[in-house]
């Protein structure tokens, strides 16, 4: 029972902790232009290296 | 120093352009890169979904700056009207309540699996408030989307699929809430939460088909110029939104510009590309004093124009009025998913209150004949079913986006799957839309003849010419050194080859009235007349014969009059009607759909706009006007009319599919319902239950994603 009480908060907070990530994501933009996020990686930069 | 010669920092503007060419991560980077190095200019970032850039610039850089900077490193822009930002999207708001439901369905099921095996007592107690403390308020988040819909529709005292699912979950909700406060066996926190959830993930895809679609439409629209370069009488230039033009006002029009306005020429004169408003790509002379209509590219020279009248009061925005209201019966069209719900709601809402009903005469107390109804709620909830529809719909337009079909909503393949009547415009939709030189005639140039040929075609923005140079570039043909190259408008080009006086030029006197022709002049030698048609599509024969197999028989129905559409006719072997007028077209639509036919529509230009929109169901080519494309329910990429019949044929497998989906989520229901009924349901088999239905109906859905005989060409 003492294992429980330790465990069911870690699980909890870090099932939380993925909400927000995701939360964040959603609201700073991440979502906005999958197939570009998806292409940007093959870009070469021809700035300087 | 620098702040004192700059005491206010420009405000930077934002600046969006539609760059329909862009497709790789190569052309992001040009992009972006070809804009960052313009000065004046702060940040440039590319969308690739929307096909967009956003340019941050400083105010001294305008518009068409940018247009011109893209222009040069090879891509065409147009200028998002704000009339034109893209619709928003109808998966984002549904994201946040999928992925909270998702959160608290794992959570809730973890300490569920633990009661399931055993666990009693204060650990169940426990478990419970901990589910109900998760459960709440992410049902309560995450049902919003149901409760409002089916609140939406209670209010005008109709009913849909969200009125059982809300009623369900409530009280599956409250009922669970009394059984912690009362430390009861059992709570069903977890199955509402997974209820919520695969509900969601069907909503999700329906809406992100939607989306998909619109995203690569959206980023072809836009062809109508969205501004002019305005001259004053002092003759300062200033560069307004369309908006913002007022009759009397006088616009110059470059070369290869689209006008913003009607108006009448003032000066000179010039070709225009009528083939946004009529279809036909011809392009017409006109000279001081004509009338020219909003969406007319100029071809030739630049030309000043008196605005006649702008914005709202266009041709182009009246055609675009008679398309909105051709459309109206559109929307009248009942969805299947709605149609099931209209009599899958009332069926659930009486099993439940007759199952309560006849609990309580049975003698069980009003607590255990309650959960045996919320039970039957659950159960039937339409998980399954509300995956039915979607889920077959999105792999089906994946599937047909491959084939070159793209598709704009689901509701569109209900509807294209049930037509028996094709009408096919002529120009841009049977035929290529643009002219093709005699391939015969090119053949028979001497070599040194097709280098001069191509050479002088290339130094002409002219149609003809444009496709005189892909006919020769094709054939491996190499250009003539060219001196004192003339390319005088409405002519021709002329030039010195090797000391010889040669020219491509349109053709005078008794040619002149034979069609599309241009001549070929090199000096001390006889002229070459090339004449141009407009080709009719690679495949129609098979396409035409595919459509016959399907059961629909296709006609024609043209605005142009005489022998061309004679000779079409003649080609395909099908029935024409000619000299069509947009009404016209709209009229034969509407006397099929009284007789009982159901009506496909494929055309292209402005003028097919409220035939597309009057149609049950209407395919357009990519090639087509933005109009066309706009009303269109499906666009179809490159040459090939197999398309044609590939949707058709998909949408029917599709309809076969969700068909089928719905058999199992029925069958499903006919197994568990009695179960729950008759109160065999434990929180466990209704858990497993759900999903497995669910489960069925997906993979069931996802054969549409197979290479099928419907995707690939006609077999026979």
């Amino acid at each position: 029972m003492t294992g429980l009480a330790f465990l069911i908060p870690v699980a909890l907070l870090m099932g939380l902790g993925g909400l927000w990530a995701f939360f964040w994501a959603l609201r700073s933009g991440q979502f906005e232009d999958l197939d570009g996020a998806a292409a940007r990686i093959l870009i070469e930069d021809e700035g300087e290296a | 120093m620098g702040a004192a010669l700059q005491p206010v920092a420009p405000r930077p503007q934002t600046t969006t352009l539609v760059v329909p060419g862009m497709h790789c991560a190569s052309c992001m980077g040009k992009v972006e890169r070809g804009l960052t190095a313009l000065a004046g200019v702060e940040s440039a970032r590319v969308n690739l979904s929307a096909r967009q850039v956003s340019v941050r610039h400083g105010p001294a850089l305008q518009e068409p700056d940018l247009v011109a900077a893209l222009e040069r490193i090879g891509f065409a822009s147009q200028p998002r009207g704000a009339d034109l930002a893209p619709p928003a999207s109808a998966v984002k708001p549904l994201l946040a309540p999928l992925a909270v439901a998702g959160f608290a369905c794992m959570n809730v099921m973890l300490l569920s699996v633990s009661i399931w095996s055993g666990a009693g007592g204060a650990t169940r107690d426990l478990f419970h408030w901990l589910s109900a403390g998760i459960g709440i308020p992410a049902i309560l988040y995450a049902g919003r989307v149901f409760f409002a819909s089916a609140w939406g529709a209670l209010k005008h005292g109709r009913t849909n699929m969200d009125v059982p699912i809300s009623i369900g979950v409530l009280l599956a909700t409250g009922l669970s809430v009394y059984e912690t406060l009362t430390h009861g066996a059992e709570a069903w926190f977890d199955g509402t939460l997974m209820l919520l959830l695969f509900l969601l993930a069907g909503r999700v895809l329906d809406a992100m088909m939607r989306d998909r679609a619109r995203a690569g439409v959206d980023a072809l629209l836009r062809q109508a110029a969205t501004g002019a370069m305005v001259v004053s009488k002092d003759g300062a230039l200033q560069w307004l939104k369309a908006r913002d033009l007022l009759p009397g006002m006088v616009i110059r029009i470059g070369a290869g510009e689209r006008l913003a306005a009607d108006g009448t020429l003032l000066t000179g004169e010039t070709s225009l590309d009528r083939s946004l408003l009529t279809g036909e790509s011809a392009p017409v002379t006109a000279r001081a004093g004509d009338a020219l209509h909003a969406g007319m590219l100029n071809l030739d020279r630049p030309v000043d124009v008196r605005v006649t009248a702008a914005g709202a009061d266009t041709t182009l925005a009246e055609i675009a009025r008679l398309m909105e209201a051709a459309g109206q019966h559109r929307s009248a069209y009942v969805r299947i998913a709605d149609r099931a719900s209209r009599l899958y709601a009332p069926a659930v809402h009486t099993l439940a209150a007759a199952s309560f009903v006849g609990w309580m005469l049975a003698g069980a107390g009003v607590y255990h004949a309650l959960v045996i109804a919320i039970s039957v709620l659950i159960i039937t909830c339409p998980c399954a079913l509300g995956l039915a529809v979607p889920v077959a719909q999105v792999v089906a337009a994946s599937a047909l986006m491959r084939g070159g079909v793209m598709v704009k909503d689901g509701g569109a393949l209900e509807r294209i799957a049930r037509i028996d009547t094709a009408l096919l415009d002529k120009t841009g939709t049977l035929t290529l839309g643009r002219p093709m030189p005699d391939g015969a005639v090119l053949d028979g140039l001497p070599e040194d003849a097709a280098q001069v040929a191509l050479a002088l075609a290339s130094h002409s923005r002219h149609p003809l010419s444009r496709a005189l140079v892909e006919a020769l570039t094709v054939r491996g043909v190499k250009a003539a050194k060219l001196a004192d190259v003339v390319d005088v408008p409405g002519e021709g080009v002329r030039a010195l080859w090797q000391g010889q006086r040669v020219a491509l030029r349109r053709p005078d006197g008794a040619a002149a009235s034979r069609g599309m022709v241009c001549v070929l002049d090199i000096e001390n030698r006889p002229a070459w007349l090339i004449p141009f048609a407009d080709r009719l599509r690679p495949d129609h024969q098979r396409a035409i014969g595919w459509l016959r197999d399907l059961g629909i028989s296709a006609e024609i129905l043209s605005g142009d009059r005489g022998q061309s559409v004679v000779d079409t006719a003649c080609a395909t072997g099908l029935f024409a009607r000619a000299g069509m007028t947009p009404e016209g077209k709209q009229q034969a639509i509407a006397m099929l759909r009284n007789m009982g036919h159901r009506v496909l529509m494929v055309g292209d230009g402005l003028n097919d706009g409220p035939a597309l929109a009057a149609a049950d169901a209407s395919i357009a080519p990519g090639s087509a006007s933005d109009v066309g494309r706009q009303a269109a329910d499906f666009v179809f990429m490159g040459d090939s009319l197999l398309a044609l019949p590939r949707a058709v044929a998909g949408a029917r497998a599709t309809m076969r599919v969700v068909r089928q989906n719905f058999a199992l989520a029925i069958g499903y229901n006919a197994l568990a319902v009695p179960l729950a009924i008759f109160g065999f349901v434990t929180p466990l088999l209704a858990a497993v239950a759900m999903s497995t239905s669910s489960l069925i109906v997906i993979g069931n859905s996802l054969r549409l994603a197979l290479p099928a005989r419907w995707n690939q060409e006609e077999a026979a």
